[in-house]
C-alpha cells in the first residue's frame, strides 16, 4: 500500500468515531433536541463497549452494550429536557461531566489491558480497485456499517413517512401535535436512539481504533461531532465527508508528528473549527435571507403542552 | 390520574430549597455509585471535606481553586442574564492569559503596578474582543452563540498551543511546552503567605459590581428585559445589537481576567494546560446559583472544594481526578429536575369526563 492510500485509509478509520457521533446527533437535533452531552456519551460507550468485549470475548456484544448504555444516557437527557422541560444546554453539559466522571470511576481498573478488536475484512473484488479499494473497501465491519448507516439515514430522513414525521416534529412541534403525531413519544425515541449511535462511536475508539481503554480517551471528539453536525448542515452524507476530512487532518498530524514538525500543526488542527465556524455563519446568513438550510426550526426550544391528562 | 399544572406564582423559598436539596440528592447518588465500587462513600466524603476545609492550608488551596471559578462565573452570569449562552469563557481565559504573557514579553516594566495594569489591560482587550466575535455574529446574523463560542474555545486552545510549543517556549524548559518564568514585577501579589492571590479580591469586587450593574444601572435593566422578553425589549427601543456587543465584551473581558490572574497570580508562567475546565465549571456554578452574585461566591468555594477533594481522592484512594465530575453532573441533573417542580406542580385527581 502506498503512502497516500495509507493516509487516506487512516483518515477513514479515525473519522469513523466522529461519523457515528455526528449521525446520532443529527437524528437527535432533527427532532428538535440539542444534546451537547456527546463527549460523555461517547466515553460511556467506549468504556462499556470495551469492558463487555473484554469479558465476553465478542466485540459485537461490546458494541451492543455500548449502544444500550448510550440509549440510557439519552434517556436521562430525554427525561430532563422533554418531560421536565429542563434547559437542553445545561443538561448536555451535565451529561458530559457525568459520563466523563462515571467512565473514569468504573474504568479505573481496566487501564493497560488490551483486546483483540475487529479484524480488517477485505471486500472481494471491490478491494482490488486501485487506491479506492484499499481506502474504502479494506476496513473493518464497523466502518462498512457506518457506510450503510449514512445511506439508510439519508433515505429515512428524506424519503420515508416516519422520517417526515421526525422532521415535522423538529420543525414545528405544535403543528405536528395538531396533526395528531405523538410529539413527546417521537422526541423521546430519536433522542434515545441518537445517543445510542453516538455511544457506538465511542466504542469504536476503544474496541477497534485503540484496542484499549483510557479515561477521557475520546479527547474532545464529542464536541467536534457537535460542530460537525452544523458543518454537515444536518445531512448524513455531508457528515461522512466532514468526519473523514477531520480524520484526514488527524492522520496527517500523526504522520507529521513522526517527522518532527509540530509548530504549524496547531494551525492545521484549528482548521476544522475555523471551517465549522465559517459554515455556521454562511448557514445563518442564508437562513436570515429565508433560504432553508436543513436546520430544524425548533432546535433547542422546549415543547410543552400546558394541558395534559 | 396524574396531572401537571403550572404554578401561578413560583414560591420564593423554592429558590433556596431546590439547589440545596439537589446538592444532597447528588451526594446520595454519588455515594451509591462509590458504594458499588467498593469504596466507602462516607470515607470518601470525609476525605474531601478534610482536604478542602481541614485547616488553614487546606482552606487556602480551596480558595485558590475557587478564585478562577468565581471570576469566570460572573462572566457567564452576565451573558446568561440576557439569555446569551457564552460557553466560551474557557477560550476567553486562554486569550487573556496569552495577552498577559504578551504584555510581559513586549511591554516589560520593573514597576509592578504598571506591569500588572498593562497585563490586565491586554487581557481585557484580548478576552473582550475574542468574545465579541461571537457577539457580533449573534447580533448581526443570528449565528448560534453556543456553537460559535465553543468553536472559538478550540481555536483559542490551538493558538495558545502554537505559542507555547513554538515561539514563546522557554529554551531552557527541556522541551516542555511552557513559557519563561515571569519577572517578579509581573507577579500578582499573594496573600496571607499562601498561594491565594489578589484574584480573590477581584472576585469579591465582581460580585458587588455584577449586583450593582444588574440591579442599579440602565445597562443592567436592559439586560434583564432582553433576557426576559426580547420582543418587549425591541418594541421599547432597546438595541439588541448594542447590548449583545457590550455584554459580550464585558463578559469576555472578565473571562480574560480569569486567565490573566491565573498565570500572573498562581503559575507565574504559561503552560498549555493552565486552566482546568474552569470555564465549564463556571456554567454550572452560575446556573446552580440562579445568577445571584453572592450565591455564586459561595458556590464557587463549594466547587473549589470539590476540585481539591478530587485531588485528595486521586492521591489517597487512587481514584482519577474526573471522579468528582460525577458529582458535578449529578448536581446539575437534580437542579434541572428540581426547577420543574418550582414551575409546575403535580396533582393527583380522579379522571372526570370531559
Amino acid at each position: 500500500m502506498d503512502t497516500v492510500s495509507m493516509i487516506l485509509a487512516a483518515a477513514v478509520r479515525s473519522g469513523t468515531p466522529i461519523l457515528y457521533a455526528t449521525l446520532g446527533e443529527i437524528l437527535t437535533e432533527k427532532v428538535g433536541i440539542l444534546n451537547l452531552g456527546l463527549e460523555g456519551i461517547m466515553l460511556m460507550g467506549a468504556f462499556s463497549g470495551f469492558v463487555v468485549s473484554l469479558t465476553s470475548g465478542n466485540p459485537w456484544i461490546g458494541f451492543a452494550a455500548a449502544f444500550i448504555v448510550g440509549c440510557l444516557m439519552g434517556l436521562i437527557h430525554a427525561f430532563l429536557c422533554i418531560s421536565l422541560n429542563g434547559n437542553q444546554v445545561v443538561c448536555g453539559l451535565a451529561l458530559t461531566m457525568f459520563g466523563t466522571g462515571l467512565s473514569s470511576l468504573l474504568g479505573r481498573n481496566y487501564f493497560g489491558v488490551a483486546i483483540q478488536g475487529l479484524q480488517n475484512w477485505n471486500i472481494p473484488i471491490l478491494s482490488d480497485i486501485p487506491i479506492i479499494g484499499q481506502v474504502i473497501f479494506s476496513q473493518d465491519a464497523l466502518v462498512y456499517l457506518s457506510y450503510i448507516l449514512v445511506a439508510v439515514m439519508f433515505f429515512f430522513l428524506n424519503s420515508t413517512r416516519p422520517g417526515l414525521n421526525l422532521r415535522a416534529v423538529g420543525d414545528n412541534p405544535h403543528a405536528a401535535d395538531a396533526m395528531g403525531l405523538p410529539v413527546v413519544r417521537i422526541k423521546y425515541l430519536y433522542t434515545v436512539v441518537g445517543a445510542g449511535i453516538v455511544a457506538v462511536g465511542g466504542a469504536y475508539m476503544s474496541i477497534v481504533y485503540n484496542k484499549f481503554w483510557a479515561e477521557t480517551m475520546t479527547a474532545g471528539r464529542g464536541w467536534i461531532a457537535v460542530a460537525m453536525v452544523i458543518f454537515a448542515i444536518w445531512n448524513p452524507i455531508q457528515a461522512a465527508l466532514g468526519a473523514y476530512l477531520f480524520g484526514g487532518i488527524e492522520a496527517l498530524q500523526l504522520r507529521l508528528q513522526a517527522t518532527g514538525t509540530s509548530v504549524p500543526m496547531a494551525i492545521l488542527l484549528a482548521m476544522p473549527y475555523v471551517i465549522t465556524l465559517f459554515v455556521l455563519v454562511v448557514i445563518s446568513i442564508r437562513k436570515g435571507n429565508g433560504i432553508k438550510a436543513g436546520a430544524p426550526a425548533s432546535l433547542g426550544v422546549p415543547f410543552y403542552r400546558e394541558e395534559r391528562d | 390520574m396524574l396531572r401537571v399544572e403550572k404554578r401561578i406564582d413560583a414560591s420564593k423559598w423554592m429558590n433556596y430549597v431546590i439547589p440545596i436539596a439537589s446538592l444532597f440528592m447528588a451526594l446520595i447518588g454519588g455515594a451509591a455509585l462509590l458504594g458499588t465500587q467498593g469504596i466507602s462513600p462516607l470515607d470518601a466524603y470525609c476525605r474531601i471535606i478534610k482536604a478542602a476545609f481541614g485547616g488553614s492550608y487546606e482552606f487556602s488551596e480551596t480558595i485558590v481553586k475557587a478564585t478562577p471559578i468565581a471570576i469566570s462565573s460572573f462572566a457567564v452570569m452576565l451573558c446568561f442574564s440576557m439569555l446569551i449562552w457564552n460557553i466560551g469563557v474557557e477560550g476567553q481565559a486562554f486569550m487573556g492569559a496569552l495577552a498577559a504573557v504578551a504584555a510581559v514579553r513586549y511591554c516589560h516594566s520593573d514597576n509592578q503596578f504598571y506591569m500588572l495594569c498593562t497585563a490586565a489591560a491586554f487581557a481585557i482587550m484580548a478576552g473582550g474582543l475574542w468574545a465579541m466575535i461571537a457577539g457580533f455574529l449573534r447580533s448581526k446574523w443570528n449565528v448560534n452563540e453556543i456553537i460559535s463560542t465553543l468553536m472559538l474555545n478550540y481555536i483559542a486552545i490551538r493558538i495558545l498551543e502554537y505559542f507555547v510549543y513554538g515561539p514563546w517556549r522557554d529554551p531552557s524548559s527541556l522541551g516542555f511546552p511552557i513559557t519563561t518564568r515571569f519577572p517578579p514585577s509581573a507577579r500578582l501579589p499573594q496573600l496571607f503567605g499562601s498561594r491565594v492571590h489578589v484574584g480573590i479580591i477581584l472576585a469579591v469586587f465582581l460580585a458587588f459590581a455584577a449586583w450593582y450593574i444588574l440591579s442599579k444601572t440602565r445597562l443592567g435593566y436592559e439586560i434583564r428585559v432582553i433576557g426576559e422578553n426580547p420582543k418587549a425589549a425591541r418594541y421599547s427601543g432597546m438595541s439588541y445589537m448594542k447590548n449583545v456587543l457590550v455584554v459580550m465584551f464585558i463578559s469576555g473581558a472578565i473571562g480574560g481576567l480569569t486567565g490573566m490572574t491565573e498565570v500572573t497570580g498562581l503559575h507565574g508562567r504559561l503552560q498549555a494546560s493552565f486552566a482546568a475546565k474552569y470555564g465549564y465549571t463556571a456554567i454550572i456554578v452560575a446556573w446552580l446559583s440562579h445568577l445571584q452574585p453572592f450565591v455564586i461566591l459561595l458556590a464557587s468555594v463549594l466547587f473549589g472544594a470539590l476540585l481539591v477533594g478530587g485531588e485528595a481522592l486521586q492521591i489517597e484512594l487512587g481514584l482519577t481526578l474526573s471522579t468528582v465530575e460525577i458529582l458535578q453532573g449529578l448536581v446539575l441533573f437534580f437542579v434541572l429536575g428540581g426547577d420543574f417542580f418550582r414551575n409546575y406542580r403535580l396533582k393527583f385527581t380522579w379522571r372526570t369526563d370531559k
